[in-house]
């Protein structure tokens, strides 16, 4: 591990600045907090029934605040691999803009309303299903299996996934067979996301102690891995167009989509030396955020607008 | 020294206008769910 400790950063903080707003916007990570909140208004959206859109505004709101209080959290604890990290270094806590102690409670502050206005402004399952994705992220990913496994990602990935399900929830206080399918989609998007990530950062990771998958059974490895679940997800984006919560336009953008997917995923296995191999893990992790924005998106288009068309159904909601 | 202690102010009073505008945003936000919430049915009552 590190051998910078959180104690160590607070010790270094200029007691004469302390934190800008900015500091604590990108304490929230927006830009995790922006797919948290689009793939749970996509949620919300393709839920059967209707909802108030000021109730649905602000449950987004309390989603919203619920992802930045997980990511803030994340990054308290986090600190020491942080500052060990050329990608995370300039963070508010390593570059001590802001205390650790000063992250902790904001973030704790942010969860704790976050989850109670959820619960008052849309019902308690959804406020729930926040509670427990903050405290999956936090206290099972960031505390516990992002130090100890390569499977970190994988397991932890479930917090990532869940948004959907908790904006399904806020509109219709139950959870079905639809929001999992939706929850599995992001659940198998998650591991070839990060690992082509990793790949470009593996000195970065091993420096940081971090095990992620190329550090402990190596790029090869990891490589393999890209493949195996990027040929899981490509017919997994099909399966809302089975059960008849995407139509045909849907059902087309997902399999031109996940064939892509597959096909920069095999070029990412392929390639495994030098500037090629960097360059097409470089592509398969901009592709994956671009694929799971439009698929998404497709289905919020088709639900929104009502257009798209629809394929004969083996489920009916 | 003094230019560091000009900017902490700055920063703190920064931070203080941030936290009153998201009480005042909660505010108008509760407000506002509350009346949707209650809906038309707040005038059915007899006179």
């Amino acid at each position: 591990m590190a051998e910078i400790t959180v104690e160590a950063i607070a010790t270094e903080l200029d007691p004469a600045t302390g934190g800008d707003v900015a500091d604590f916007v990108v304490l929230m990570k927006p830009r995790v907090m922006f797919l948290v909140v689009f793939t749970a208004l996509v949620g919300l959206v393709v839920a059967p029934g209707s909802m108030h859109p000021v109730l649905a505004v602000a449950a987004l709101i309390c989603i919203a605040a619920g992802a930045g209080a997980a990511g803030a959290l994340n990054m308290w604890y986090d600190a020491d691999i942080d500052a060990a990290m050329a990608r995370t270094a300039a963070r508010p806590i390593p570059r001590g803009q802001i205390t650790p102690s000063e992250a902790r409670s904001f973030g704790a502050v942010l969860a704790l309303g976050s989850v109670v206005c959820l619960g008052l402004m849309a019902n308690w399952l959804a406020s729930a299903l926040l509670a427990f994705t903050i405290a999956f992220y936090v206290f099972v990913y960031t505390m516990w299996l992002k130090r100890t496994t390569p499977q970190n990602i994988v397991i932890g990935g479930a917090a990532g996934a869940l948004p959907p399900m908790i904006g399904w929830a806020a509109a219709t206080g139950t959870v079905s067979f639809p929001p999992i399918v939706l929850f599995l989609i992001i659940f198998f998007w998650t591991p070839p996301h990060f690992w082509a990530l990793a790949i470009l950062r593996t000195r970065d990771y091993a420096r940081a102690g971090v095990p992620m998958l190329p550090v402990v059974s190596g790029e090869d490895a990891t490589r393999l891995q890209i493949l195996i679940y990027s040929l899981i997800l490509a017919p997994l984006g099909m399966a809302p167009a089975i059960i008849g919560l995407g139509g045909t336009l849907y059902a087309a953008a997902a399999s031109i989509l996940g064939a892509l997917f597959v096909v920069l995923a095999y070029a990412c296995y392929r390639e495994r030396e030098g500037e090629r191999a960097a360059r097409a893990a470089k592509d398969l992790f901009a592709y994956s955020v671009l694929y799971l924005f439009l698929l998404f998106a497709v289905l919020l288009v088709e639900h929104a607008f009502g257009v798209g068309g629809s394929l004969p159904s083996l489920w009916t909601s | 020294m003094q230019d560091a202690e000009k900017e902490r102010k700055r920063r703190q009073r920064m931070r203080s206008l941030a936290i009153a505008w998201v009480l005042f945003g909660l505010v108008v936000l509760f407000f506002i769910v509350t009346i949707v919430r209650l809906g038309g049915h707040v005038a059915d009552r007899p006179i």
